[in-house]
């Protein structure tokens, strides 16, 4: 393979990729969004967490619409925000769902005072799919791909988990305190918000994985940056800053 | 479904270790074509798979996903994923997925190939 040719192969796809980065940077903060455990921390990938790795998938059969996958996606890159239960709000930087940008998620948990402050970072993007990957502290560690393509003549939404807890007290939580469940109604209701906005009447299919049923020992540590608990911690001096906000407003 | 854009070739290079040419695509469609290929480099027993990513064409999130998948269940069969081939642009994918932790990356088959005899 020639240079040239080199070259030209990684075009294609190069701009649909974050770029390197060490830690991730928040540089505008929207409003109404807490942003906490997203700032230097690194990016985690399936392989660093410390639970059981799940590979899930969301997927609704858009038929009788004249909708192509692009239209999907778009659609989806625009709402995001809105099609988001209000349990888990994404807060996406004005650039929007771009690759390297990083979307704020503020959310409630069971058993959590004040909810958790957590982000992802938009690992790829392009016209038919977009992949957020998770950071440390993030109750999970890997990411999700939001895609659509053709099948038979109809068009799929599709989302896509391959993540596990990124320590014990998420892993807990996800298999015992009812978090799995909560996120899988997350993602059942992002793609029947999709099927509304087509007037489609679909049934959400989701097929679980186990891809990996080991715990990995070795990443108890990871507890150290849990956003829940960070969070929780730091909600004293939020609520603090906030009076202090009011009466110098007042 | 979208037809996978890519085709992959297993040789031995070994005893104990299989290389996998792979040409064209490497997105969520390639599933069967990766996995056929992962069964059949490792249905002589080799231990050690060399994927070589030398004609990539192209690869996304969904690709990077497979390649996760694969690495996790030769990790199951106590077998090591080693790559070469790939442009600085993959490597840089590798390193942002945080992949190249776990599939040691070399310039060409030959340092694969010393780094399994070196091993063993």
């Amino acid at each position: 393979m020639s240079e040239e040719q080199i070259d030209q192969t990684e075009s294609r796809d190069a701009a649909h990729w974050a770029a390197p980065v060490s830690k991730l940077e928040v540089s505008d903060v929207p409003s109404g969004a807490v942003s906490l455990n997203v700032e230097g921390r690194h990016v985690v990938g399936p392989l660093q967490g410390f639970g059981q790795l799940w590979q899930k998938t969301y997927r609704v059969r858009l038929t009788d619409v004249e909708v192509t996958p692009e239209d999907v996606v778009g659609l989806l890159k625009q709402n995001l925000p809105e099609y988001m239960p209000d349990n888990s709000r994404f807060y996406p930087s004005v650039t929007g769902v771009e690759p390297g940008e990083v979307v704020l998620i503020n959310a409630t948990l069971p058993g959590i005072p004040g909810g958790i402050a957590t982000g992802v970072m938009v690992l790829y993007s392009d016209d038919e799919s977009f992949t957020l990957m998770c950071p440390e502290g993030h109750p999970e560690s890997g990411w999700n791909t939001f895609s659509a393509y053709e099948e038979d003549g109809a068009t799929i939404a599709q989302i896509q988990s391959l993540a596990r807890a990124n320590d014990p007290i998420f892993e807990f939580g996800f298999r015992f305190m009812g978090g799995a469940k909560q996120q899988e109604k997350i993602w059942n209701s992002v793609l029947a918000r999709i099927t509304e906005h087509y007037g489609v009447v679909a049934q959400v299919e989701t097929r679980k994985s186990l891809v990996d049923n080991r715990i990995q020992w070795s990443q108890a540590k990871n507890v150290w940056y849990n956003a829940a608990l960070r969070s929780m911690i730091n909600l004293p001096i939020r609520m603090t800053r906030r009076v202090f906000k009011r009466g110098s407003s007042a | 479904m979208t037809e996978a854009k890519v085709t992959m070739d297993v040789r031995s290079a070994s005893d104990s270790a299989s290389v996998i040419d792979i040409n064209g695509e490497i997105t969520s469609f390639a599933e069967n074509t990766l996995m056929d290929a992962y069964t059949k480099a490792t249905s002589g027993g080799a231990k050690v798979i060399i994927l070589n990513f030398e004609g990539l064409e192209y690869m996304n999130s969904g690709g990077i996903g497979l390649l996760v998948t694969m690495l996790i269940r030769a990790n199951r069969q106590e077998q090591t994923l080693l790559a070469y081939g790939l442009t600085e642009h993959y490597q840089q994918i590798f390193e942002l997925t945080r992949l190249n932790e776990a599939i040691k990356i070399f310039d060409n088959e030959a340092e694969a190939l010393a780094s399994v005899n070196g091993a063993s």
